[in-house]
């Protein structure tokens, strides 16, 4: 056990260009600043940090990695301090290469289309006005931790027919993995062990007792050659979905609100024309898009022009490809009506994001109940707006006053 | 004669984030993967012109062409 690092505190950012750290507490609180000047200074950047690791800065860099697989393996997403062995079947197909990752993904992408979407929207709705209900009435709530979050946990629940009422289980593993497991090797390996025993449990419930869900559907499909998936695969990909599943879209719709709750014009006309709803959530998602995902460069590159040298690992960021403003004029603006916009929230290339369609439908389904029943709300003066760090980025404490202001 | 459009999705190039379906569900259809074609041969009925440019400038993976006929 004594070659499993204990965390160590990163010394804080003072070049952000040559040493950059996207668990900084300065990138946590505002990195939109900071993407700006590592873009002015070059294309790519580089940091010593994490072992070696680069980030493309502009929306080309991002999308020339992301769609380049032999240079670039997906069998490491997440940016960390170590870079323990790699396990086979670790989050198929997130964390599959070619050729493996097509049939992996294609096991999961019937489930998620927006046709099956559709029939999960009504339970989503009455989930959304179920938690309203429980707060309406105070007059202030943290919207982050009794709204934004639980809209997706119970989603997946849902569709993973597992227990609602887990929720705070899941939503404590994916810290653990998400957040501490960046420098603390042993919170991640306790919670993927955690996670893959609750797995277990219910795996074996449905052999004598299959239910019409997505466990019971993983564990019936059979890949090319007819085979049933290996157990580690189906452990693998439910560890997925759920890790997935979660703080993602619960960031992008906390993010929404923090939005809303600070820019009355855009709240009030999405109350005259909810119509406008799914136009203003592709928006959001471009300007605050939550998640930055990771490759491993595994052979020697040019990228935009800058040399990339097999070993490191990358930062993808998404989040800052999405406010370059070369691809998307005024990148620095939320304009909730903006008519083209190819952001890359949901990825590019091959990892285009499985949930997509549900997190699309979440978005909308939480920001049209909370306006109908929450025309006017704003940031509580008395409060703090705290926000997740590294991997995902979304407001996790979302203090607000709820009614008009007197 | 006025132009006619028509949409045709890059197979190779969709990835199934489905945002054309969202803008012009008259022009585009997906399958059982969510991944886009274009409905019956592409052919953009009057009046859908405009979807069918809105649908082409919206996919992230530059998967649409219109082409003007």
């Amino acid at each position: 056990m004594s070659d499993v690092s204990q965390p160590v505190a990163h010394p804080p950012v003072t070049d952000w260009v040559n040493d950059f750290d996207h668990t900084d507490p300065q990138w946590t609180d505002d990195p939109f600043p900071i993407w700006d000047e590592l873009r002015a200074a070059s294309p790519v950047v580089r940091t010593e940090r994490f072992l070696g690791c680069y980030m493309p800065t502009t929306y080309e860099a991002v999308r020339e990695i992301a769609n380049d697989t032999e240079h670039f393996s997906s069998r490491r997403i997440i940016v960390r301090d170590v870079r323990p062995e790699i396990s086979r079947n670790a989050a198929p197909p997130i964390t599959s290469d070619p050729p493996v990752h097509k049939p992996a993904k294609q096991l999961l992408l019937p489930p998620f289309t927006p046709d099956a979407m559709k029939k999960l929207e009504p339970r989503m709705r009455a989930i959304c006005n179920e938690l309203i209900d429980g707060f309406i009435a105070d007059g202030k709530v943290d919207a982050a931790a009794r709204y934004s979050k639980y809209i997706p946990v119970q989603a997946i629940a849902h569709m993973l027919g597992i227990p609602e009422s887990d929720s705070d289980l899941f939503i404590n593993w994916i810290h653990m993995i998400l957040e501490l497991g960046i420098k603390d090797e042993n919170m991640l390996l306790q919670a993927v062990h955690e996670m893959s025993d609750y797995f277990r449990t219910h795996i074996e419930a449905r052999r004598s007792r299959p239910t019409d869900d997505l466990i019971s559907y993983l564990m019936n499909a059979k890949d090319k050659e007819g085979n049933p998936l290996e157990d580690s695969h189906v452990l693998g990909s439910l560890r997925l979905l759920l890790i997935a599943g979660i703080d993602t879209t619960w960031s992008a719709i906390g993010s929404s609100l923090w939005h809303l709750a600070r820019t009355p014009a855009d709240r009030e006309r999405l109350i005259a024309e909810p119509a406008l709803i799914p136009t203003a959530v592709e928006e959001l998602l471009r300007a605050y898009s939550p998640v930055t995902m990771a490759r491993e460069v595994v052979k020697e590159t040019t990228i935009s022009g800058c040399p990339v040298k097999a070993g490191n690992m990358v930062l993808l960021s998404f989040p800052a490809a999405n406010r370059d403003p070369k691809m998307f004029p005024d990148a620095d603006k939320v304009v909730i009506d903006r008519r083209e916009n190819r952001h890359a929230a949901f990825g590019l290339g091959i990892h285009r994001c499985v949930g997509s369609n549900l997190a699309r439908m979440e978005m909308q389904v939480a920001i049209e109940e909370w306006l109908k029943r929450i025309p006017d709300f704003r940031l509580d003066p008395a409060g703090t707006v705290t926000w997740s760090q590294g991997t995902v980025r979304g407001p996790r404490q979302l203090p607000f006053l709820l009614g008009k202001a007197i | 004669m006025a132009e006619r459009l028509k949409v045709h999705v890059d197979p190779d190039k969709c990835q199934g984030h489905a945002r054309c379906k969202a803008l012009a569900p008259e022009l585009f259809e997906l399958d059982e993967y969510g991944n886009a074609h274009e409905a019956g041969d592409g052919t953009v009925p009057p009046g859908l012109e405009d979807k069918a440019w809105l649908a082409k400038s919206n996919c992230p993976e530059i998967a649409i062409d219109v082409i003007e006929e």
